[in-house]
C-alpha cells in the first residue's frame, strides 16, 4: 500500500458537485499522474464540508489549507504550486468579509471555531464510498460493542441517560422512544430511518447521507437490536438521487463485509435494511402519513395514538428516528452517555446541525453544541448579514416554525427556549432576513408552502390554511383591515388547535409569530397601506424627486413600460398609472432622485 | 473481501486501514503532535529539502510518532539549507539548518523522541504572524 504524504480533500456533496467538483477531482488525478505524484498524493472525495457558499471546497492535508471556489481549471496549479512547490494559491484562498483577510487553513476560519461535529463527525473527512475508512473511525465499533458487550436494555438506559431528543422536529426523547417499541409484543417490528427532509432551504439529512451513510447503518442496526426488529427501511425521497447512490453502495459494501445480513459479528444478530422511496411530500415526513406512503397508500396522516411504535408499519410495532438523531447513536455508545451529555443545555443534550440561508455571508451546514446563541451563529459563524445590511429577522423551523426578532438573538437554541420565543427548532432549518424582507409576503410565503402541502383530509389545515392565505394576500395588495389582523390570530389559533397532524397543528406559527414580533409592520400595511421593506408591490410607488433629478434621461430611456417623461435637463415624473413598478429606475439614477414611497 | 465475522476481526481490519487516514486524524489537531515544516523553496529543494522530507515522513511513521509533515516556502535561512521547523507539543518552534538525512535522523532521536537539544539550531529573532 502506498504511503500518501498528502490528501486532497474534495468536496462531493450536491452543492460542488453541482458546480463541477467531479470534474475537479478527475483533473486533479490527471495532473498528479502528470507529475508523478500519484503514489505520493491521494485524492479523496468527501461528503460535505458545509462551507456551501464559495464550493466548490478543497481542503489539503496535513496543512490544512482551505480552497473555496476552485474549478476544474485550477487542478494543474493546484498541484504544480502547491503540492509540489509548497506555494499557497492566493486567489483561491477564502477572505474573511469582515476583516478583509486571507485566511490560510481552516482552523483559522471564524466558520469552523465553534463548532462541534457529531453528526457531521465524517463529512468532510472520509471517503463515504469507501467503508475502510469508516471502520477506521471507529466505524461498526458501536454495534459491535452492542452485541458483545450490551444487553438491548442497556443500550437503551444509554441512550435514555444521553438525553438525546428527535432531531427531526418534535424533540421527542428518542431512549423512551425505542423503550416503548421494545416494549411492543410483536413477531415482527421494523426500524424505519426518516429521510424525508421537506423543510424549504434545509439540507442536513441529505448532507449526513451523502457524506457519511454508514453511520446510518450502524445505528439502525443498533436500534434494531435495542426494539427486537431484524428489518430496517429507510424512507428517502427521490430528489436526492446522490444520497440514494451512496447509502445503496454503503449497503452493499456492509453486506459485503457481513455487517449486515445473517448472524451479524458471529452473535446471531440479522439486520437488513431496505430503500422506501418518497414523492417529495412534505407531510410525507410526519411518521403515520410516512408509514402509510411506504405501505403504498395515500400519503396522509392518521390519528395518534395507536403510536407507530404500538402499531406502525404493517400494523407492526415500528420505531420512525430520523437521519440526525440516528447519526448521533454510535457516538453516544462509542464515547458513552456522559460525554454526550455534558454538551449542551439542561433539557437539550448534544449538538445541532442547521441549514443556514437566506441573507447571510457564510450559507452552509453548521454544526453547533444546543446552547449557542442565534447571534454567535448568524454573526460569529454565518458571517453576518450579506452586503452590511441591517438584521431583521431569523426563521427557524421551516413553515412550521416562526420569526425571531434582534430581541432574540442572544436566546441559547435548545428545543424549549424556541418555543418559548414563539418559533420551534425543527428539523434545523434557519433562514436569516435582512431589512429587505416584508415580514407579511414571508408569512405568505410559508402559507403558501404548508397550502401546496396540505394532504386535505382534515378540513381546519386543508380551507382554514387557504382562508388565512387569502387574507395575508389581500393585506399585501393593501386591502386589508385591521379586523383582519384579529380574524388571522382566531383562525391561525383554530387551525392550530384542530388540526389532525402536525402539519396543519404548526402552520399558522409563521403567521403567529409575525404577528407577535412584527405586528408593526403589519399595522402599516392595514392603516398606511404602507410596505416599509418595499417589497408588496401594490403598496408602494416610485417617485422622482424633482430637486434631485438631474432630467439626464437614463430613467426615461430605461423604462420598459414607458411610465417615465420629461424634457432633458429639467426633472422628470413617473406616471402611476402605466408604472409597473419593476424598479428599474431605482436600479439606474446616478443621483438618487428615485425613492420608493 | 472476507467477512467480519467477529468483533475481533472488525477490529483487526481498523488496525488495517487507520494508516490510510492518519495523516487527516493528525492533521485536525496538529497541536497535539509533532510539527515538521520543511522549508521548500527553490534553494531548499536544490540543496536537498525533498529527500529529506521524504526521509522525515518514512521514519516518523515507521517509528509510529504522530506527526504533521508540512511544506512551506523559503524561511530565509537559504544559507542553511534545507531547513525544517520542528514544534513539538506544547512548545516553542525551533529551526534547525543543514538538516540532510543524517541530521533529521539526530533530530528525531535526540530532540523529538528524547526532548535533548542537538547542534544546528538557528536562533529565531523575529516573530511570525
Amino acid at each position: 500500500m502506498a504511503d500518501y504524504k498528502m490528501h486532497i480533500m474534495v468536496c462531493g456533496g450536491s452543492g460542488c458537485r453541482a458546480s463541477e467538483s467531479d470534474k475537479l477531482t478527475q483533473n486533479l488525478d490527471t495532473a498528479l499522474q502528470k507529475n508523478g505524484l500519484e503514489e505520493d498524493v491521494q485524492v479523496v472525495t468527501t461528503g460535505c464540508f458545509g462551507f456551501c457558499e464559495k464550493g466548490p471546497v478543497v481542503k489539503i492535508l496535513p496543512d490544512n489549507t482551505f480552497y473555496t471556489q476552485v474549478t476544474p481549471e485550477d487542478a494543474e496549479k493546484i498541484v504544480e504550486e502547491h503540492i509540489i512547490k509548497g506555494r499557497q494559491i492566493k486567489h483561491l484562498l477564502y477572505e474573511d468579509p469582515n476583516a478583509k483577510e486571507l485566511i490560510p487553513d481552516s482552523k483559522h476560519m471564524d466558520f469552523y471555531k465553534k463548532q462541534v461535529r457529531l453528526a457531521l463527525r465524517n463529512c468532510g473527512f472520509i471517503n463515504p464510498e469507501n467503508i475502510d475508512e469508516y471502520i477506521a473511525r471507529d466505524g461498526y465499533a458501536a454495534i459491535g460493542k452492542c452485541l458483545s458487550e450490551m444487553t438491548p436494555e442497556a443500550v437503551i438506559e444509554e441512550i435514555k441517560e444521553s438525553g438525546l431528543r428527535g432531531r427531526g422536529g418534535g424533540g421527542f426523547p428518542t431512549g423512551l422512544k425505542w423503550d416503548i417499541t421494545r416494549k411492543s409484543e410483536a413477531d415482527q417490528k421494523y426500524v424505519v430511518c426518516n429521510a424525508d427532509e421537506g423543510d424549504p432551504g434545509a439540507f442536513m439529512d441529505r448532507s449526513i447521507l451523502e457524506g457519511d451513510p454508514h453511520t446510518i447503518i450502524e445505528a439502525m442496526a443498533i436500534c434494531g437490536y435495542c426494539i427486537g426488529a431484524d428489518k430496517g427501511l429507510v424512507y428517502i425521497r427521490a430528489e436526492y438521487p446522490l444520497a440514494i447512490e451512496r447509502l445503496k453502495i454503503a449497503l452493499d459494501q456492509a453486506r459485503e463485509y457481513g455487517l449486515l445480513g445473517e448472524d451479524i459479528l458471529g452473535t446471531g444478530f440479522n439486520f437488513d435494511i431496505e430503500l422506501k422511496y418518497g414523492a417529495g411530500a412534505f407531510v410525507c415526513g410526519e411518521e403515520t402519513a410516512l408509514i402509510h406512503s411506504m405501505e403504498g397508500l395515500r400519503g396522509e396522516p392518521t390519528f395518534k395514538p395507536p403510536f407507530p411504535s404500538v402499531s406502525g408499519y404493517n400494523e407492526k410495532p415500528t420505531n420512525v428516528n430520523n437521519v440526525e438523531t440516528f447519526a448521533n447513536i454510535p457516538v453516544i455508545i462509542n464515547k458513552g452517555a456522559g460525554f454526550f451529555s455534558q454538551i449542551g443545555t439542561g433539557s437539550s443534550k448534544g449538538t445541532k446541525v442547521f441549514a443556514l440561508a437566506g441573507k447571510i455571508n457564510n450559507v452552509g451546514l453548521i454544526e453547533v453544541p444546543m446552547g449557542t446563541t442565534l447571534r454567535e451563529v448568524i454573526f460569529d459563524i454565518g458571517g453576518g448579514i450579506k452586503d452590511g445590511k441591517k438584521f431583521k429577522a431569523v426563521q427557524t423551523g421551516g413553515p412550521s416554525g416562526g420569526c425571531l426578532t434582534e430581541a432574540h438573538l442572544d436566546t441559547p437554541i435548545d428545543f424549549d427556549n424556541l418555543i418559548k420565543v414563539g418559533s420551534m427548532m425543527g428539523s434545523g432549518g434557519m433562514i436569516v432576513m435582512d431589512e429587505d424582507d416584508c415580514m407579511v409576503a414571508v408569512a405568505k410565503f410559508y402559507l403558501e408552502f404548508t397550502l401546496d402541502e396540505s394532504c386535505g383530509k382534515c378540513s381546519p389545515c386543508r380551507v382554514g390554511n387557504k382562508r388565512l392565505y387569502e387574507i395575508l394576500d389581500k393585506i399585501t395588495q393593501g386591502k386589508g383591515t385591521k379586523e383582519d389582523l384579529d380574524k388571522l390570530r382566531l383562525l391561525g389559533n383554530v387551525v392550530k388547535d384542530t388540526s389532525l397532524c402536525g402539519l396543519g397543528q404548526t402552520s399558522p406559527n409563521p403567521i403567529l409569530s409575525t404577528l407577535d414580533n412584527f405586528y408593526d409592520e403589519y399595522l402599516a400595511h392595514v392603516e398606511d397601506s404602507k410596505c416599509v421593506a418595499g417589497q408588496c408591490k401594490a403598496l408602494m410607488q416610485y417617485k422622482i424627486i424633482p430637486d434631485a433629478c438631474s432630467g439626464c434621461t437614463l430613467c426615461f430611456r430605461n423604462c420598459p413600460v414607458g411610465a417615465i417623461s420629461g424634457e432633458r435637463k429639467s426633472p422628470h415624473f413617473i406616471d402611476q398609472s402605466i408604472c409597473i413598478k419593476c424598479g428599474v429606475c431605482y436600479e439606474k439614477c446616478k443621483f438618487d432622485a428615485i425613492e420608493i414611497v | 473481501m472476507a467477512k467480519v465475522k467477529s468483533l475481533a476481526d472488525l477490529k483487526r481490519i481498523k488496525e488495517e486501514v487507520q494508516t490510510k487516514i492518519k495523516l487527516r486524524e493528525n492533521s485536525d489537531r496538529p497541536e497535539q503532535v509533532v510539527q515538521v515544516k520543511v522549508a521548500m523553496a527553490t534553494c531548499g529543494i536544490a540543496s536537498g529539502a525533498k529527500e529529506t522530507m521524504n526521509y522525515i515522513i518514512s521514519e516518523l511513521e515507521h517509528q509510529a510518532i504522530d506527526a504533521v509533515v508540512t511544506q512551506t516556502g523559503c524561511m530565509g535561512y537559504c544559507y542553511a539549507e534545507p531547513t525544517i521547523e520542528v514544534t513539538l507539543p506544547g512548545k516553542e518552534p525551533v529551526v534547525f539548518g543543514h538538516v540532510d538525512k543524517t541530521k533529521a535522523e539526530e533530530i528525531i532521536e535526540k530532540y523529538v523522541k528524547r526532548n535533548e537539544l542537538v547542534d544546528g539550531i538557528i536562533p529565531v529573532n523575529y516573530k511570525s504572524i
